[in-house]
């Protein structure tokens, strides 16, 4: 470990990962992987597709509102859909999700209904589904600080003698926030039961991954003594493999893991974002061709798992969701005015109550002035 | 009701020993407090009684020190994390305006935030930088924290017991000038028979002067309040004890009697919470002031170096000063446009 020699960071290659499926959706193998998809059956695969359309259609739908001025933002998922619906998949329903803004398939899995998906961007409140009934936090905006949170989680975990295990969703951005960094060095310390899904899709808005590392992301979990698998983020079978590999080492109390999921954000940092200023049309080209859903299809054909019975089906289901967040948009309601109290503490508490009052009072002489005409 | 002479630093271990035994869903989180028992022994003898799964010494980063308490939080406890020195705690600064202090908010109640974050506060020790701040502002300003400062053993060891069971987050100060003064301490009052944590208390009565203030200087203010006994003024002395929310119900009946104001606190002058304080007793009580509210507070500067703290600190002189100001008595700025 005495070195002076100084260290050359491996190229970046987005081949270097495991993967059990190509580009066009053939089978291979990963001796390190191949155990964990034995019970994927052709059922299993379509449930996965299943998820990963349904995520697709609701990302494109959010899109959509968005542009149609029904929501103020919608920070899009395409193209990610395969690590976060293999990953959510993959947990058991009382392991606990924290995740950033954009893991829109986590949320899917976990039965987030159409208000919870549009009633947050839409601006009526800041939190929508209750994180108890979910398992899932908030989505986090500020950038890595849900890491430091999973951590946290997983040593009550531990404290409680469970055998749950915390999960933490961030971006290759993130890895450069210093709560990124604290909460390897905690989760590795105690010994904790998280894993770290780091889902790199290669732009933190406008700045490549080159500019938040110079070493492939999932090379530094080593250095805080995490073991960690670099895997294609776009290969919903190796995504799940890796997950399980991830949640049966840390569940069993040997600690934490780190995933970098090597995928690729297909649309803007969010709907007030354009990268035609710092991308080009080659690089999206590309990556359309390792297209989550189209390799899975590819794959489900050689299985002879995939028709127009399924396909129509998928797109009911879809649409039939699409249909509800757009009505749920269209419908909302803001709450009143005196609702920005609610809430603030727990206990009752002497400074928001008289603030409470004396704002009621200042909108009841509207109502006053109303009456009058 | 049986006292018990004890520090400062030992009703606080007092408290938070008794916290660990009622609750077991308290854990104590910091650096050096486990093996150590903290760098001033406020958590000696903790780590031994309760075990190391409750009095956790933490890796070296405040912001995963706060960030860990959030997760802990979520999933049930009830975390008292130490932050080493008042000066320290801006690495946390993040975790606790927006996580800590919005987690409730955000989730429309659903996810409580019932943290105590323990912080060694204020200066007049002699330390080296960063060892003497006083940042209760920067929480007090942050909505959704509950902000406390104690000034007596007796407060420490039911304020505490009371912040870590309150299911809202509190930011607690405990005046390190402090830790090694002695007071009487019951040890067996029942903590829900004592004055809610948000409540003033008024600890000297007068008739002349309302003076307030929080954490080692009610003690100056005290003395200050006996000095003045010889000059025939007669000055009204409040422990303000909770910062956020203030109990302006106590300090609003004081200044109807009184008619004068006087706050002091360590912390800088500009946006303290003298300003506030003054803000709105002027606006509850402007008919009954007899002269404007006078600011007895550090200057304006960074905390200067040990040498010359004293120049900075409020004192019996600098109290007394603005004491007579208030009573348009002679006194510094006498004759002095400002």
């Amino acid at each position: 470990m005495h070195t002076l020699t100084t260290t050359t960071p491996p190229a970046s290659d987005l081949d270097d990962v495991a993967r059990l499926l190509t580009e066009s959706g053939q089978r291979v193998s990963d001796p390190r992987l191949d155990r964990w998809t034995e019970d994927l059956d052709a059922d299993r695969l379509r449930g996965l597709y299943r998820d990963m359309a349904l995520t697709r259609r609701i990302d494109g739908e959010g899109v959509a509102l968005q542009r149609q001025g029904h929501l103020g933002l919608w920070a899009p998922a395409q193209g990610q859909e395969a690590i976060q619906v293999a990953a959510a998949r993959a947990c058991r329903p009382d392991d606990f999700i924290f995740t950033s803004y954009r893991e829109l398939g986590v949320l899917v899995v976990r039965d987030a209904q159409p208000d919870d998906l549009v009633l947050g961007w839409r601006g009526e409140v800041h939190g929508t589904f209750d994180p108890n009934r979910l398992h899932v936090a908030t989505p986090q905006i500020i950038i890595g600080a849900q890491t430091l949170h999973a951590v946290g989680y997983a040593m009550g975990i531990q404290r409680d003698g469970g055998d749950q295990v915390a999960a933490a969703f961030f971006g290759d951005g993130a890895t450069s926030q210093g709560d990124v960094n604290e909460a390897m060095v905690f989760a590795s310390s105690f010994s904790a039961p998280v894993v770290f899904v780091c889902s790199n899709n290669q732009w933190a808005i406008s700045e490549p991954v080159r500019v938040q590392s110079r070493f492939p992301l999932a090379g530094r979990a080593p250095g805080f003594g995490i073991p960690s698998l670099r895997v294609d983020g776009n290969d919903v079978l190796a995504c799940t493999a890796a997950m399980r590999w991830a949640l049966e080492h840390a569940r069993s109390g040997q600690g934490p893991v780190f995933l970098e999921a090597v995928t690729y954000r297909m649309g803007p940092h969010t709907t007030s974002d354009d990268p035609t200023r710092y991308r080009d049309a080659a690089e999206l080209e590309m990556w359309r061709r390792r297209d989550p859903l189209a390799r899975l299809e590819a794959h489900l054909r050689t299985l002879d798992a995939f028709d127009d019975a399924f396909v129509d089906e998928v797109t009911e289901i879809g649409d039939a969701f699409a249909a509800r967040m757009r009505e749920a948009a269209l419908t909302a309601r803001t709450r009143t005015p005196i609702a920005v109290f609610d809430d603030v503490y727990a206990e009752p508490h002497s400074g928001i109550e008289g603030q409470r009052a004396r704002f009621a009072a200042y909108l009841d002489g509207f109502a006053d002035e109303e009456d009058a005409r | 009701m049986s006292t018990t002479e004890l520090t400062m630093g030992k009703a606080l271990t007092a408290g938070l020993r008794s916290a660990l035994a009622h609750d077991d869903r308290v854990v104590l989180m910091g650096e050096d407090i486990g093996r150590l028992g903290g760098v001033f022994r406020i958590t000696d003898g903790l780590q031994a009684e309760f075990g190391a799964q409750r009095v956790i010494d933490t890796p070296l980063a405040e912001s995963g020190i706060v960030g860990t308490a959030v997760g802990l939080a979520f999933r049930g406890f009830r975390p008292v994390v130490e932050i080493q020195f008042d000066g320290f705690v801006y690495p946390a600064f993040d975790q606790i305006v927006c996580q800590v202090a919005k987690l409730h908010y955000r989730t429309q109640g659903r996810v409580k935030m019932p943290i105590t974050i323990r912080i060694p506060w204020a200066g007049g020790v002699g330390a080296a930088e960063h060892h003497s701040e006083s940042p209760e502002a920067y929480f007090v300003h942050t909505a959704g924290l509950r902000v406390v400062a104690v000034s007596n053993p007796q407060d420490a060891y039911t304020m505490l017991q009371q912040a870590i069971a309150c299911d809202d987050p509190v930011v607690f100060f405990e005046p390190k000038r402090l830790y090694h003064t002695k007071g009487d301490v019951d040890l067996d009052a029942d903590v829900c028979d004592a004055a809610p944590m948000g409540l003033a208390r008024v600890v000297r009565e007068g008739t002349d002067v309302t003076l307030v203030a929080y954490g080692a200087l009610v003690n100056t203010a005290l003395d200050a309040a006996l000095a003045a006994e010889d000059d025939g003024i007669s000055i009204e002395v409040i422990d303000l004890r909770s910062l956020s929310p203030v109990d302006y119900r106590t300090l609003a009946a004081s200044v109807r009697k009184t008619g004068r104001l006087v706050v002091t606190h360590e912390a800088a002058g500009e946006a303290g919470l003298g300003a506030e304080v003054i803000a709105s007793i002027t606006e509850l009580c402007f008919h009954h002031l007899e002269a404007p509210p006078v600011r007895v507070t550090g200057h304006d500067i960074p905390y200067p170096p040990a040498k010359l703290e004293k120049h900075h600190l409020p004192d019996l002189d600098r109290i007394l000063d603005a004491v007579d100001r208030v009573l348009d008595r002679p006194n510094s700025l006498s004759g002095v446009t400002l």
